[in-house]
């Protein structure tokens, strides 16, 4: 199919003022119809004006929080995410999470998840860096010799703690696993029977010789994303990654449907797209 | 005055399948637009990793009114899609961005680069083509020897114009992350490609080796917290460049002071404003793009509400703010909702430093008169633009009661975004890029 160029040209010679001299089309069809990322402006801020006080200040961070924890998971699932924006956001996280350590709020979050979990160890950080830090390392891999030759050193060291960090999620992994067969609801179910499909593929279609490395090869995303999901609806039985558990006990019933929408808004334009 | 014209250059093999909500062409989208030093040309690069360089018509007597038309000079395919097959990833074709070296002859030549390869592309006619070669026929095939019994001078005859790209150089296996921008340098025989935490300098003559300039990747990667966003070179001084940071600062290095400049010789930075603080501060105010003025005196930022200009000599805050669209101040949790707020607009000087132009939503763009203080928003649309027509400005309505002509904040069109433009160097012509469409405007004349 041949690409045609429209030249709409003229030149008005009126004063002081610009004037469309020549515009090129470079498409065949044009027609915007597709209002689906303009629209949903408004809930957010209406909510704003209806509602004052600190405690839909603590709403509204939460659900801030829930958004970001949601897509810094989205950026994980892409082999290469937008380092720029999957920075800015998980900044977005440790702003909150600060405040919210600072406020209180975070320590009853924690109190109430898992004992071992690392509590001074930023969820944002967790899941920048696994992500980060396979694209390196494997970018780095990828590269001629020629330019491996700043820091090679931190090079291995980082490889290192790579390894270190899948031991951690696949430890995790394990202990969380009975739980899953607890959730009673049918949807979740459904969840976790996906992402437990995935991780039996995953473990059938590799050779790999130990546990701990079946278990770093797994994608923990599709894990971590349904029990923000999950979490969301109001249940609280289910513990895997520390953070994520607590958000949904404190968010108050009153804003889990909105926020619930919102999750499932996100999570349909993802699926369409 | 309405033609057509066929392009007949290469068309991209590959074409991603669309989603159905999306009618246009996604690999139309327009994501790059440069003139070159002269203004004669205007290149463009889209996601379908093609480049269409623009040459402006002559102007002739006949037809005074058509002066300024920019027609289609070349097009070609400058980067396909790739498989990295180690990190198991695609590598978009989409051109990032494009670069005009200064014209040393009659051929032209430009950088073009997607997220991981840069390439020197040369573009340049040919009206004559030898003829009468001796070991050859016309068709290039070789003669029997035997049939050559005479010697004679091979000719140049005059043929129809033809333009070719072709690649001459081919940079790549330096980027481990996403390339943002290139930039020549002062002295045209290097230049830079900026990645999220590098920065590599080359030799244009040099494909197979390049020198790291800065590197802010972090040792340890969780404490990651600043990627590079943008970088660009001293228009006059060849040891000299910038570049912008996703916390908002920029940084100023001197390549004279160290092989790598991981220690910048300035940092500008603006003290946050402690009444507007909120969790967006941090995102609002990460630079999408950064450029010298051409006299070098002063850069231009942009972030995601604001065009800022700073002095070289003044580092802790900059000597002008314009505001671009701070309607959008109390939108900004939907927008961090639907990632608008991570678009990166960029902007633009005009020849005499006199007026910068920025991108918005809407098909809006935005002019900022630097002395007189003014500006105006004006729409690049086809719907409200009709050929030869004058360009109204347009209003958002910011307050309760919305007037004729003006329109409301909740009615901008968000998918609708000018990321794109660029300024001719001497003239008062711009180039617009809204979505798939190309919009070239001209200051009147006389």
């Amino acid at each position: 199919m041949p690409l045609f160029f429209t030249s709409n040209m003229t030149l008005c010679l009126s004063k002081g003022r610009y004037v469309m001299v020549h515009k090129v089309e470079v498409s065949c069809s044009y027609n915007f119809e597709d209002k689906m990322f303009t629209r949903g402006m408004k809930r957010k801020c209406n909510a704003e004006e209806d509602i004052d006080g600190p405690l839909t200040y603590s709403v509204e961070r939460q659900s801030l929080l829930n958004m970001s924890l949601v897509k810094l998971q989205l950026c994980h699932m892409l082999v290469e995410p937008n380092l720029c924006r999957s920075v800015l956001i998980a900044n977005t996280v440790r702003q909150i999470q600060e405040e919210m350590t600072q406020d209180g709020s975070w320590q009853i979050l924690t109190a109430q998840t898992i004992a071992e979990a690392p509590v001074d160890r930023l969820l944002s950080t967790d899941i920048l860096c696994h992500s980060s830090k396979d694209q390196d390392q494997d970018g780095e891999k990828g590269c001629d010799d020629h330019y491996v030759t700043y820091g090679e050193e931190l090079e291995v060291h980082q490889v290192e703690e790579v390894s270190d960090l899948s031991t951690l999620t696949s430890i995790k992994l394990q202990n969380s696993q009975p739980h899953v067969w607890e959730v009673d609801s049918q949807q979740e179910k459904a969840h976790f029977q996906k992402s437990l499909e995935h991780i039996f593929e995953t473990l059938e279609s590799r050779n790999t010789s130990t546990v701990e490395d079946l278990f770093s090869e797994v994608d923990t995303s599709y894990y971590d994303l349904d029990t923000v999901l999950t979490g969301m609806m109001g249940n609280s039985k289910l513990s895997p990654p520390d953070v994520l558990d607590g958000v949904s006990q404190t968010a108050k019933p009153s804003s889990c449907k909105t926020e619930l929408n919102e999750v499932d808004h996100i999570v349909e334009i993802l699926v369409e797209s | 005055m309405t033609g057509e014209l066929k392009i007949l250059g290469q068309k991209s093999q590959t074409r991603k399948i669309l989603p159905f909500y999306l009618p246009f062409q996604i690999a139309d989208i327009i994501s790059t637009v440069e003139f070159n030093n002269t203004g004669e040309l205007l290149a463009t690069g889209d996601k379908g990793g093609r480049v269409v360089i623009f040459q402006r018509e002559q102007e002739s007597k006949n037809l005074p009114h058509r002066r300024g038309e920019y027609n289609v000079y070349s097009t070609f395919q400058s980067h396909e899609p790739e498989f990295d097959y180690l990190k198991s990833l695609e590598i978009e074709e989409k051109i990032n961005k494009i670069r005009w070296l200064p014209q040393q002859n009659a051929a032209y030549f430009l950088l073009s680069t997607n997220d991981k390869t840069v390439k020197l592309w040369k573009v340049s006619e040919r009206d004559k083509r030898p003829e009468g070669y001796n070991l050859k026929d016309e068709e290039g095939r070789l003669r029997d020897p035997c049939t050559i019994t005479t010697l004679r001078v091979p000719v140049l005859r005059p043929m129809d114009l033809m333009v070719e790209a072709t690649p001459r150089r081919v940079f790549s296996n330096a980027h481990t992350y996403h390339i943002n921008s290139i930039s020549v340098n002062s002295d045209y025989e290097t230049y830079m490609s900026a990645d999220d935490l590098r920065i590599n300098l080359w030799n244009l003559e040099i494909t197979n080796r390049s020198f790291n300039i800065v590197d802010i990747k972090p040792t340890n990667m969780e404490e990651l917290t600043e990627v590079i966003t943008a970088a660009e070179f001293h228009p006059h001084h060849c040891n000299t460049f910038v570049y912008s940071s996703s916390k908002g600062t920029i940084r100023l290095c001197d390549m004279r002071s160290s092989a790598l400049c991981d220690k910048h010789s300035k940092l500008f930075e603006e003290p946050e404003d402690p009444s507007n603080r909120s969790f967006f501060s941090e995102i609002i105010s990460s630079i999408s793009d950064v450029k010298f003025n051409h006299s070098g005196r002063y850069i231009m930022t942009r972030d995601y509400l604001t065009v800022k200009v700073w002095d070289l000599n003044m580092e802790n805050r900059p000597i002008e703010t314009y505001q671009v669209h701070d309607y959008l101040r109390s939108k900004l949790c939907s927008l961090y909702e639907n990632d608008c707020i991570f678009d990166k607009f960029e902007c633009v000087w005009n020849g005499s430093d006199s007026v910068i132009m920025t991108g918005s939503y809407n098909n809006f763009f935005r002019m900022f008169d630097r002395n007189t203080k003014r500006d105006v928003t004006l729409e690049a649309s086809r719907e409200n633009s009709k050929p030869r027509a004058i360009l109204k400005p347009r209003k958002v309505c910011v307050g309760g009661k919305r007037r004729k002509d003006e329109i409301s904040v909740d009615s901008l069109d968000f998918s609708k975004k000018i990321l794109h433009t660029a300024w001719h160097p001497s003239e008062n012509i711009i180039a617009v890029a809204a979505t798939n469409n190309l919009y070239i405007f001209q200051d009147k004349v006389n």
